[in-house]
């Protein structure tokens, strides 16, 4: 142990913990505020209630969000998952005419298109279909949004699959339909759990497009209301926003856990890496 | 049972490369057959054609009087193991063994007996309840041995079945399944590129170059009377002696050494000798040359000698009987193992 | 010879079905993107308005909207914002920051990995909504984190520096992409690589620049591209400072949702749009020509 090493240990252990503190600080208000009797911007330890929590749970449109965020993100979720299973499957087994140069729009697509870029056509585009405050159509935007992205990182996981196991069941006598349910979801149910955790946190967390599109306070997602909370009376409501910012957080926290517990968290990003 | 009948087959790829080229060939009922050869010859392409799964350019396929051609794999009364044995890793091993029950809707019980039946045959009973992932190499071969014995087929086709084992249990593996096929009498095709397990497991082998059937025969013949250069050099675990030669004055001049010359040929024409390692012994006359590297196989030695005209003659001595390095030693070929092969087209020249 | 076989159909399930599968999902992707994307393009040579008379009938206007932009001060401004914001925290603060992590934690106990790396992605998951008010937190002139740990109490640090905060906030937002893939990267360099430079002595820079860089300049690049790609279209700063204060934090998502739903003009909007589309446009075509130099 000379002292060279010792400085070096030293050096290294503050600037790690200087790297935690810099991302787990900010996350501290999160854990107090919403049980502070005098909730404010300040790191401070709280002085503990929980009327912050019967505050939130009253509020007329709190709760009411978090369900349009559920209802917008499970239709997001279940038509992103579906769809995109469907076509990365058929995309991975069969030359369909084109499928090359559509493979490289895709990817173009997914990456050039996004929210940002194309947020006057959305809106006069849901304008005119009368889709403006329909938590349906701003779903399926959100969803369209996703499916590229979602196409490419099933497609990575079928074309990871032998194809041997579907010959092999087709073989045996296996009909499309038995090949299909045998065989090919049984063994791309981790690559579709994939998928309906990207996309789920995805759209939760999606504030542009319901921003956009849902004006109606009574139909906006959590991510909406929490601006609307601020601008209300141009100052932030804080007995509601903390509460409601860890109730809005908790599914994303949630599944996060869970993944990393059952698979790890392993770089899946549609990206050969 | 059934044999099986192969017409003018072609499959043709999308990028129209012929990898089975107007091919003939009959297994007959309860057959043991190898497909061997090369990789890129085919071998794979003919039997994922018999299997139904590639579509063939023309020709037809019969199984039985059958003809099958145009009908899906899963309705052609063949089963197969894949290379990579394709066990579903989501099912154990007795719903692996009994799929094939599955898909044809019987009910639980029925495909509880099959699986169990199949099972105690294979020595698999310990493991019905394990997933493919939980089972050793050889253990995953008898599981998808079980699942083509259990779909009950008239024909069984296994696409390298020993190239996933460790040289130890492909032994004890290759044993295994020539005793099974047996017990089974079921028709089979199998496709290796390892010629000693062509050899060792089949009843008949089909050399495969190219798309086309290079020699036909039993072990035997294709070992001892390889049809031409490319089977003579393919088949052995050492490769056979090919020396180019000429027919001078009714003997064939090679190597410095004259031959007995094989009836109806003219003089110089120029012929490949052909003669393998284990076939040439130490003769007062012969072919001479020094000894140039001695190459311990066990058993025996390979003794490659250096002869004047340069070139280099292998052959096999007995371990007790090493010669030493630098010297001069003097084979000659056991009676009727010389074989001539036409110098232009590479032919086996009959005598 | 597998693989060629592999282009086949292995479940038979055949070209018209295939094309079905593939339908619902392109209907979406041509709705929702591909229309949109073309569609900008179009309004972005008109008039359109949000309301008044332009609202009902838009005409074409040309290339007006482009010129107009290109002599808009605010246009300029949010351009070198935008530059501003994707050099400073995405091409240096998370690339850097997440190779350093990556670096570093490859050898610390993996209790503590876990740790930091559970951190490092909870900022990246969490909804923008929520990461904002927290920054709000960090930054605000009652008593805000920062004000205490610099001892300047009383300090607007997102009025007086605007910027400078959105990049140190998006740093922490985004680093996770980084430091998953620079982790990913290191594990596939050599052992013997390193420990080749470890023989000869040298230095942990030394062996970052001679050992490891070589085999990750690759992934360098595409993650540079993509996080820049993601920065310059992030439209989380608007959630914190709105653009503001006058126009200082105004970067170019920000300024054309102002424009389009702010200020009406649909037209004008368009075309910056627009020229964001064009941008991405480059910068993935040089991704995919990466992607394939590489396979």
């Amino acid at each position: 142990m000379t002292p060279g090493w010792v400085v070096r240990r030293i050096g290294f252990s503050v600037l790690v913990a200087v790297v935690l503190a810099f991302f787990a600080v900010p996350m501290l208000w999160l854990a107090g505020a919403p049980f502070d009797a005098r909730p404010g911007f300040g790191l401070r330890w709280p002085e503990w209630t929980l009327s912050n929590v019967h505050a939130t749970l009253r509020h007329p449109f709190a709760l009411r969000s978090l369900v349009n965020s559920l209802v917008l993100c499970l239709v997001a979720t279940a038509v992103t998952t579906a769809f995109a299973a469907l076509a990365a499957y058929a995309l991975s087994r069969v030359r369909i005419p084109g499928r090359d140069a559509l493979l490289y729009l895709l990817l173009l697509l997914s990456s050039v298109v996004t929210g940002t870029a194309a947020m006057v056509p959305l809106f006069v585009l849901m304008l005119q279909l009368g889709l403006i405050d329909s938590r349906f159509g701003t779903a399926l935007a959100i969803a369209g949004g996703m499916l590229p992205a979602a196409i490419f990182i099933l497609k990575d996981f079928v074309d990871a699959v032998p194809r041997s196991y579907e010959e092999s069941a087709r073989v045996f006598g296996a009909s499309p339909r038995q090949v299909l349910g045998h065989v090919v979801l049984p063994i791309a149910r981790p690559g579709i759990a994939t998928i309906l955790v990207w996309s789920f946190v995805n759209a939760w967390g999606n504030f542009l497009l319901p921003f956009l599109l849902l004006r109606d306070v009574g139909k906006q997602p959590a991510a909406v209301l929490m601006r609307t909370l601020q601008d209300e009376g141009g100052s932030a409501d804080l007995t509601v926003i903390p509460v409601f910012s860890l109730l809005y957080s908790i599914p994303v926290v949630v599944l996060y856990l869970v993944v990393s517990k059952r698979y790890g968290f392993r770089f899946h990003g549609g990206i050969k890496s | 049972m059934a044999g099986i009948d192969v017409t003018g087959l072609s499959t043709v790829y999308p990028n129209g490369v012929r990898a089975v080229d107007a091919l003939d060939l009959r297994v007959t009922d309860g057959e043991l057959f190898a497909l061997l050869g090369p990789s890129g010859c085919g071998k794979t392409t003919l039997l994922r054609t018999i299997a139904g799964l590639e579509p063939p350019a023309t020709g037809t396929v019969a199984i039985g009087s059958r003809d099958v051609t145009a009908l899906p794999p899963g309705r052609r009364g063949v089963a197969m193991v894949f290379q990579d044995y394709a066990l579903f890793p989501h099912m154990t091993v007795a719903e692996n063994i009994a799929y094939p029950l599955r898909v044809r809707r019987a009910p639980k019980e029925r495909q509880r007996e099959a699986a169990a039946d199949v099972a105690r045959g294979l020595s698999l009973s310990a493991l019905l309840d394990r997933r493919p992932g939980q089972l050793s190499g050889g253990q995953q071969q008898r599981a998808a041995l079980g699942r083509a014995v259990a779909a009950g087929a008239d024909v069984l086709l296994l696409d390298e079945p020993l190239s996933n084992l460790d040289a130890r249990l492909r032994l004890e593996a290759r044993t295994f399944l020539k005793r099974l096929q047996h017990d089974l009498a079921l028709t089979t095709v199998f496709v290796t590129h390892d010629q000693a397990e062509a050899l060792a497991l089949a009843d008949r082998i089909a050399v495969m170059e190219a798309g086309r059937i290079r020699q036909l025969g039993t072990p035997r013949e294709v070992f001892q009377r390889p049809g031409d250069t490319f089977v003579a050099n393919f088949i052995g675990s050492t490769p056979m002696n090919l020396v180019d030669g000429r027919v001078r004055d009714g003997r064939v001049e090679c190597a410095g050494a004259r031959l007995p010359c094989p009836p109806g040929l003219a003089e110089g024409t120029p012929v490949v000798v052909g003669v393998r390692p284990e076939y040439l012994s130490v003769a007062d006359d012969g072919i001479t040359g020094r000894v140039a590297a001695v190459e311990n196989l066990g058993v025996s030695s390979l003794v490659t000698l250096d002869c004047p005209d340069g070139t280099l003659i292998s052959l096999t001595v007995p371990e007790q009987d090493e010669p030493a390095l630098g010297r001069s030693l003097t084979v000659t070929a056991a009676p009727g193992r010389l074989l001539f092969y036409d110098a232009q087209d590479g032919r086996l020249l009959d005598g | 010879m597998p693989s060629r076989a592999a282009e086949r159909d292995p479940a038979g399930i055949g070209t018209a079905r295939a094309i079905g599968f593939v339908a619902p999902a392109l209907l979406l992707i041509g709705v929702f993107l591909v229309f949109p994307a073309l569609w900008t393009l179009y309004i972005g040579i008109t008039d359109y308005r949000l309301t008044g008379p332009a609202a009902a009938d838009p005409r074409v206007v040309g290339a007006d909207n482009f010129t107009t932009a290109l002599r808009d001060p605010l246009f300029g401004n949010s351009l070198w914002l935008t530059a501003l914001f994707v050099l400073g925290s995405a091409v240096v603060g998370q690339n850097a920051l997440g190779f350093a992590l990556a670096w570093l934690l490859r050898r610390v106990r993996t209790g503590l990995r876990r740790t930091v790396e559970g951190f490092v992605l909870l900022a990246w998951i969490l909804p923008g909504p929520v990461v904002a008010y927290l920054w709000f937190a960090v930054l605000s002139r009652d008593g805000g984190t920062l004000g205490l740990l610099l001892d300047r109490p009383g300090t607007a640090w997102l009025v007086q520096y605007p910027m400078a905060s959105l990049i140190v906030f998006n740093t922490w937002r985004g680093t996770a992409f980084s430091l998953l893939l620079y982790t990913s990267a290191l594990a596939a360099v050599p052992p013997s690589h390193l420990e080749t430079a470890r023989l000869a002595g040298a230095s942990g820079w030394q062996t970052v620049r001679d050992a490891v860089f070589p085999h990750i300049r690759g992934h360098v690049l595409t993650n540079t591209l993509l996080i820049s790609l993601w920065t310059a279209n992030d439209f989380t700063p608007f959630l914190l400072t709105a653009g503001g204060p006058n126009h200082e934090s105004e970067v170019l998502p920000v300024l054309i949702y102002r424009q389009a739903l702010e200020s009406g003009r649909l037209g004008y909007a368009s075309a910056m749009s627009s020229l964001l589309l064009v941008g991405n446009l480059v910068v993935a075509l040089v991704y995919l020509r990466l992607l394939r130099g590489r396979a």
